[in-house]
């Protein structure tokens, strides 16, 4: 079991040391990145945006009711909330989505080129599969992923806001206070840093379970869900240490 | 050229390439041949370097492949063509990207001049008018051809086949054979295919490599092929009825 484990983290990174060779020609590697910036970036907004306007009005909700007491200010419902959305559910909450939604189609994506023997044809082209296949796909990520998460911490806060209208509990006035009480720019860059750290283990981790299938259509479902599996919990464990660095 | 000088490949402790020897020589179509699990694609994706054998050379006009430094490697490699079983088009490409894909990796042409070239090959493969389709919209035949339009793009020395007829109807497979061999005799170059057709090995073996059980069991040239007193290649060239009927009138 630990030899196994053992071998798949040593394959990873010989997998790791191949995708960040240097690209076989750069105008195509900048086509590439764009393609899938695009792919990946436009393709996520909608889910992005509909689970972050959703979290941020849930989030919202139970703050609220959870904060009933007089002795407490009011305005503690939009800063328990603000810091809530920006510095864990984000960041974390929405790199996970992004893990299933992102993840499994990079590990589908490869995975079937693999199959299908395209992986082989680049081979013998002389070309590295690793890092044309794999390279765009990492830094469209690193780029894509934390400007994702920006837009979700402020569909969130908006899903907040609009709740707070909606439900009148408190003021807007209050929660808009709340919001912008002791805000610090670090929690954003904590945020994005996660996210970063976060979109690595994410694209790297699919890229590889869709690279080493060795078989057909059952094995291509199989490396999807591992990769999944795999990638959130590396992401969990890494949160742990981030935020035990970082705070 | 292409010699295979002593190679062995082991999987494991498995070995499934013994001690192989033989020459694929230039401006001919050379043929490996054998049963489904002798080794011949395991012997194919070693001449292509997808596999390094564990022992022997490969020798690619006298140089040793698997023992090149990266950079000779990959001009080796630019001067390969290879068309798969399953054709490997890319999926997310249309024909004409496809066909244009090694002119993008290997050459400075100018847009106008990969146009004109991957037109060419497609003409020459009797492709017109299917640029703009996605390998999806192919027939199978259709899809070898495009995969032989791509591996010929760049004007490679050497081709190489593995089973290019699997799937394909007998009056398609006869039209991929004829189109392969006349670029091998157009062009000069040294072409490897690995089939178990028998038609192919009839009509286009100029010279055949039967492996069997991962030796090289018998060498020689589509004339020798059906009168061979190898017990081995006999059972496997007369296997099917049809065969037979023939062998009788040999």
């Amino acid at each position: 079991m630990i030899q196994r484990l053992l071998t798949i983290v040593g394959e990873y990174f010989i997998f790791l040391r191949k995708v960040f060779s240097r690209p076989e020609k750069w105008s195509v590697f900048f086509k590439k990145l764009l393609f899938e910036m695009d792919a990946m970036g436009i393709g996520s907004m909608l889910i992005v945006s509909i689970v972050s306007i959703a979290m941020g009005s849930v989030i919202t909700m139970q703050t609220a009711m959870q904060i009933e007491s007089s002795w407490i200010p009011t305005w503690t419902v939009g800063f328990v909330s603000r810091t809530s959305i920006v510095m864990e559910l984000c960041p974390t909450i929405i790199s996970l989505l992004l893990v299933g939604n992102l993840g499994s189609r990079i590990t589908a994506e490869i995975g079937s080129m693999r199959v299908t023997e395209q992986i082989d044809a680049l081979e013998v082209m002389g070309i590295n599969p690793a890092s044309y296949m794999v390279l765009p796909k990492v830094i469209a990520s690193l780029i894509v992923n934390p400007v994702l998460i920006i837009f979700s911490i402020c569909f969130a806060l908006i899903g907040g806001y609009v709740t707070i209208v909606l439900i009148g509990n408190i003021t807007p006035y209050d929660f808009m206070d709340g919001l912008t009480y002791c805000f610090r720019v670090y929690d954003v860059v904590y945020a994005v840093t996660k996210t970063f750290v976060f979109a690595f283990v994410m694209s790297t981790v699919a890229s590889f379970y869709g690279y080493r299938i060795d078989g057909g259509a059952l094995e291509l479902g199989k490396a999807s869900t591992q990769g999944i599996v795999v990638s959130s919990f590396i992401i969990l464990v890494l949160n742990v240490l981030i935020t035990q660095i970082m705070l | 050229m292409i010699e295979l000088n002593h190679v062995s490949k082991y999987f494991g402790e498995k070995q499934v390439l013994f001690d192989i020897n033989t020459v694929f020589e230039e401006g001919k179509v050379n043929l490996i041949i054998g049963r489904s699990g002798s080794g011949k694609t395991v012997m194919m994706k070693c001449l292509v370097g997808l596999y390094t054998p564990e022992e022997g050379q490969v020798l690619y006009q006298g140089r040793d492949f698997h023992h090149m430094d990266d950079a000779s490697q990959r001009k080796l490699r630019a001067e390969m063509g290879m068309v798969f079983q399953g054709s490997a088009l890319f999926d997310s490409m249309n024909i004409e990207q496809n066909v244009m894909f090694p002119l993008d990796m290997f050459t400075e042409m100018s847009m106008e001049e990969k146009l004109e070239r991957v037109n060419f090959c497609l003409q020459r493969v009797d492709l017109p008018n299917v640029n703009k389709l996605f390998p999806a919209e192919l027939s199978g035949g259709m899809k070898k051809r495009a995969a032989i339009a791509r591996a010929m793009a760049c004007g490679p020395k050497f081709l190489f086949c593995d089973e290019p007829n699997s799937g394909l109807d007998p009056k398609t497979s006869l039209l991929i054979d004829e189109l392969i061999t006349e670029i091998t005799h157009e062009y000069n170059m040294t072409t490897v295919i690995n089939t178990h057709d028998l038609n192919s090995v009839i009509t286009i073996g100029e010279t055949i490599s039967f492996i069997y059980q991962g030796r090289l069991e018998w060498r020689g040239s589509s004339d020798s092929v059906l009168t061979s007193d190898n017990a081995a290649l006999n059972d496997f060239i007369y296997a099917q009825p049809l065969t037979q009927r023939i062998r009788k009138h040999i």
